[in-house]
């Protein structure tokens, strides 16, 4: 089972400069929320920010990440 | 891929174009079976939007195909006019922001809460598993 550690770590390390904070919707680590700011989101849809998120996590999304709310913004 | 090779991606490809808004999610409209889905419901509801709607719970390859289509690895998925729209989150940001509306084409509904509904938590397990065994 992932923790919200994981996640923050995987994506702060694969998306440069950004920050992410990340909770567990659920208690049982597989229903997180997490919120990305990352300079790279400028110019980028709103479509485009949340595909460049789950890319982070591939075919965990729906495995052991059965879902992954997301927040993505460009700045704080 | 020509029809005969895939069949299920071709029928959702087809769903996607020939219906304005269109909605892939789990469970039915009037009984959906994730917290995610129920909101993105509810959304539209709000709206008094009318759209087609696609349970993808029956045959997992509907998902796996659809996620193919458009590259979005989770449900639920909204099209407007064959262009993925999003899922729960960027449909109830949009919704809270007017966007969505804007983007379906609709009138203001004076009664249409200013943040989106919650139907149920998001995340939360299916609302209620109906048991027939007796």
């Amino acid at each position: 089972m992932p923790s919200t550690d994981d996640l923050k770590q995987r994506i702060e390390a694969a998306i440069p400069g950004s920050t992410a904070e990340v909770t567990d919707l659920t208690g049982t680590e597989d229903h997180f929320r997490a919120i990305v700011i990352a300079p790279e989101f400028a110019g980028m849809s709103r479509i485009e920010q949340h595909r460049r998120v789950y890319a982070v996590f591939g075919a965990d999304i729906g495995g052991p990440i059965h879902a992954l709310s997301l927040v993505t913004k460009a700045e704080a | 891929m020509s029809a005969t090779e895939n069949p299920i991606r071709d029928e959702i490809s087809k769903a996607i174009s020939e219906h304005e808004v269109i909605l892939f999610m789990k469970g039915r409209p009037e009984q959906p079976m994730c917290g995610f889905s129920a909101r993105t419901v509810a959304a539209l509801d709000a709206l008094g939007a009318s759209y087609a709607a696609v349970d993808i719970l029956p045959d997992p390859r509907i998902r796996q195909e659809l996620s193919a289509i458009s590259n979005w690895p989770t449900i639920p998925q909204l099209f407007v006019n064959g262009e993925l729209i999003g899922g729960c989150d960027i449909v109830t940001e949009m919704y809270e922001s007017g966007e969505l509306r804007e983007t379906l084409g609709l009138e203001p509904k004076p009664d249409a809460p200013a943040e989106a509904p919650a139907a149920a938590e998001p995340g939360a397990p299916p609302l209620q598993i109906k048991n027939d065994l007796v």
